[in-house]
């Protein structure tokens, strides 16, 4: 009888232990190789989804590359909480343009080092939703169809939260925002056709698409590693939860990271040259009321009328079908 | 050697001669040209070490030579009208972070309505965004401003738009010489960055600044500017001395020295005002113009020397402050406190509206005679206006006032007066 392989969950989760794991593979807050590219003191708020993932995904292109990282930034919160003048949290060299131009300005780095022959150091461009998916949106698809040696990191917490929690067109159907307010007979942002930008991105061909989340930090970090053994144009879309803009205790920011993804509302794949070649199944789907009942800009839906509990649960249904989600 | 040659693709020789390591391009009349031939020169290897770069929009245009000019390429590129206006915000932001990037503006009119002739609009629109603004006269100080762009805009890490006459001098054929690339390379060193992003040394460009340090920074781009007002002679004195030939400087006269009448503009139409300032002078008229070649930084006491002893300035202008008047009339007021000469404001050219020396003529005359209004229109057209001013005091829903106008005017849409 051949051994079986032994897998060990962290309890309540189908998250392996960290500490199970082997040490190479174990993902740690601190020691003395973590490069701290995002270095503490910044001022984000208590729980923020996008410091931890951008700290993340930035240590792991350093120790991808061996520490020859340049990167880009959007306006947004990433940028506000982490560089007011005179200060500064980015340990790598780091420039913010404006709003929607990151990735034209990572094209613009990458161009340079390439002219200067410096193949060696990589480039990377980062936003929040609004960056990617509205405003920076055009300069985002022209550097994919370039396919310019850039990876293109979203960290999308599903609303403009630096400007006061305003709609995106990533923000999901139901949720309250500050410019789609629970009130009237359609409370919340509207059911309107979704803006799949992991999707647009494969539609592009490029070399690499991946979705990662920061309830899986191990799966995010390897992600972001490969990214950066590949030349081209490369995107990742993070999930990231604002617990100011989501009103989700910043204790459960993990938690409700992770129930996107065992809801089904945020899948966790990759795709090659637009052909998804791997998923993160889920092992235990959980009904989309756990996951909504986390955050204060679904409370409204919890009514007598609970018809758009039951149309954002098809959402996630259909997102298990179509991304295969299903473990067998 | 004189070459017969488009003035496009004299500015394109140029700037190749310039060894430009990142060029960003996207089409726009009347500058296309310029980017056309420079990726020809990129793919036969006549221009070598250099990326270009076709993006997505004019924004993305300047955004990719922020990116290439931080990380210490020499970055280049062109736009006119509406492309000026859509990456308006990437221009402030590289006159903010003081990137060295040089840009050819051919300009052209601003819509609506749209039209793609010449005049001053679009550069106007952005002359506050503390990038140094000069204006071509000819096709060969087109070509010969660019190389001076290049070691201006590196010297103080700030950039530079060169203006050029949108199809006036952008398709115009003439001869130009083009500079030898030893001399270029002679006058123009390779880009040094003051600040670039560098994995050895990491720096964060572009951080949040309130206000207890704008006000400084935003002054610091002025104390550029007024370097530039001394650096801009002295790299036209080196560029004399080096090619032989004058071109740039801040601004030039023309025969004032005892001019009771001086007439001041902008780029290419400084041509016709000095045939008519001849024509004038044979005919026994105390008349000179000034041609302000630098428009940012303004140089401010060479205008008030050139007009101090005039009793009266024409200010021609391409553009139109609509609401008030022109904006190279305030520089030549301002550079005027406290000297009494009368000053006449014409709005000329605009959307390409041809300025005839008969025109000028006519316009100069009745300034000496000090019978024009503070504000005048060279060849408005009074009686289109006053039938459309009619129709709308007649009909409420009286329709688009541009295809009102041309119905007006019958089927020939550009006339010549």
């Amino acid at each position: 009888m051949s051994l079986q392989p032994v897998k060990f969950y962290q309890t309540g989760t189908f998250t392996v232990g960290n500490r199970l794991l082997d040490e190479s593979l174990r993902t740690v807050q601190a020691n003395m190789q973590r490069t701290n590219s995002l270095n503490s003191g910044h001022r984000a708020c208590q729980g923020c989804g996008e410091a931890l993932g951008a700290r993340y995904a930035i240590d792991a292109a350093m120790r991808a590359t061996k520490n020859r990282v340049i990167a880009t930034n959007a306006t947004g919160c990433l940028e506000v909480f982490s560089t007011p003048y005179p200060e500064t949290s980015w340990q790598i060299p780091w420039m913010h343009s404006v709003f929607g131009n990151a990735a034209s300005v990572a094209t613009g780095i990458a161009a340079a080092l390439k002219v200067k022959k410096k193949s060696d150091v990589r480039v990377i461009a980062q936003g929040g939703d609004g960056g990617t998916t509205d405003i920076g949106f055009a300069c985002l698809s022209g550097m994919f169809e370039r396919n310019d040696d850039v990876l293109y990191l979203c960290y999308d917490n599903e609303a403009y939260m630096n400007t006061g929690v305003q709609r995106s067109s990533a923000t999901p159907p139901g949720a309250r925002t500050a410019t789609t307010p629970a009130v009237g007979i359609h409370p919340g942002n509207a059911f309107g056709t979704g803006k799949n930008l992991p999707l647009i991105a494969m539609a592009h061909q490029i070399p690499y698409v991946a979705t990662a989340s920061v309830a899986n930090l191990h799966d995010l970090e390897a992600k972001v590693e490969k990214a950066m053994g590949i030349c081209g144009a490369r995107y990742i879309h993070i999930y990231v939860p604002c617990p100011l803009g989501w009103g989700s205790s910043p204790s459960d920011t993990i938690k409700v990271a992770r129930l996107a993804v065992e809801t089904g509302l945020f899948p966790l794949f990759e795709a090659e040259h637009g052909e998804i070649v791997s998923r993160i199944p889920i092992r235990n789907k959980v009904p989309v009321e756990e996951y909504l009942k986390l955050q204060k800009r679904f409370a409204h839906l919890f009514g007598e009328d609970r018809s758009a509990i039951a149309m954002i649960q098809e959402i996630a249904d259909r997102n298990i079908r179509k991304f295969g989600l299903e473990e067998a | 050697m004189l070459q017969q040659i488009e003035g496009s693709r004299a500015i394109a020789c140029g700037i190749a001669l310039c060894r430009p390591e990142v060029v960003c391009a996207y089409p726009i009349t009347p500058q296309t040209h310029i980017v056309e031939a420079l990726s020809e020169m990129v793919r036969t290897g006549e221009l070598e070490n250099c990326e270009y770069i076709n993006v997505e929009s004019e924004f993305a245009a300047l955004s990719v030579a922020i990116g290439a000019s931080s990380a210490g390429a020499r970055s280049y590129t062109a736009t006119a009208s509406q492309g000026l206006l859509y990456m308006a915000e990437a221009v402030y932001n590289a006159g903010g972070l003081g990137l060295p990037i040089v840009m050819t503006i051919g300009n052209r009119a601003i819509g609506a309505p749209i039209n793609i002739w010449n005049d001053h609009s679009d550069s106007m629109a952005l002359r506050d965004a503390g990038w140094i603004q000069l204006y071509a006269e000819t096709n060969q100080e087109a070509l010969d401003l660019h190389i001076q762009a290049f070691k201006l805009a590196e010297a103080l890490s700030c950039p530079v738009m060169v203006c050029v006459d949108g199809f006036i001098l952008t398709h115009a054929y003439e001869q130009i010489e083009i500079p030898e690339a030893g001399k270029v390379d002679a006058f123009l060193p390779p880009f040094d960055p003051v600040q670039v992003l560098d994995c050895m040394d990491p720096v964060s460009i572009g951080a949040m600044v309130g206000p207890e340090a704008f006000m400084e920074v935003r002054y610091l781009q002025h104390y550029k500017q007024l370097r530039a007002l001394e650096m801009i002679p002295e790299i036209a004195k080196e560029f004399s001395e080096q090619f032989g030939r004058d071109s740039g400087g801040l601004a030039r006269p023309y025969r004032i020295a005892d001019a009771e009448t001086v007439v001041v503009a902008l780029g290419s139409v400084n041509g016709t005002v000095k045939d008519v300032v001849d024509e004038m002078r044979e005919e026994g008229h105390l008349i000179g113009s000034l041609c302000v070649v630098s428009f940012r930084p303004f140089p401010l006491m060479e205008v008030r020397a050139c007009l101090e002893n005039s009793r009266r300035v024409v200010v021609l202008e391409k553009s139109f402050s609509v609401g008030l008047g022109g904006p190279l009339s305030d520089g030549v007021r301002k550079s005027l406190s406290g000297i009494a000469l009368r000053g006449y404001t014409v709005i000329a050219g605009l959307g390409g509206r041809a300025i005839t020396k008969k025109s000028l003529k006519g316009i100069f005359a009745k300034a000496e005679m000090d019978e024009l209004e503070l504000l005048n229109f060279l060849d408005l057209d009074h009686e289109i206006v006053a039938r459309q001013i009619m129709r709308e005091r007649e009909t409420r829903r009286s329709g688009p006032i541009a295809e009102n106008l041309l119905k007006s005017i019958g089927t020939v849409a550009s006339r010549i007066a």
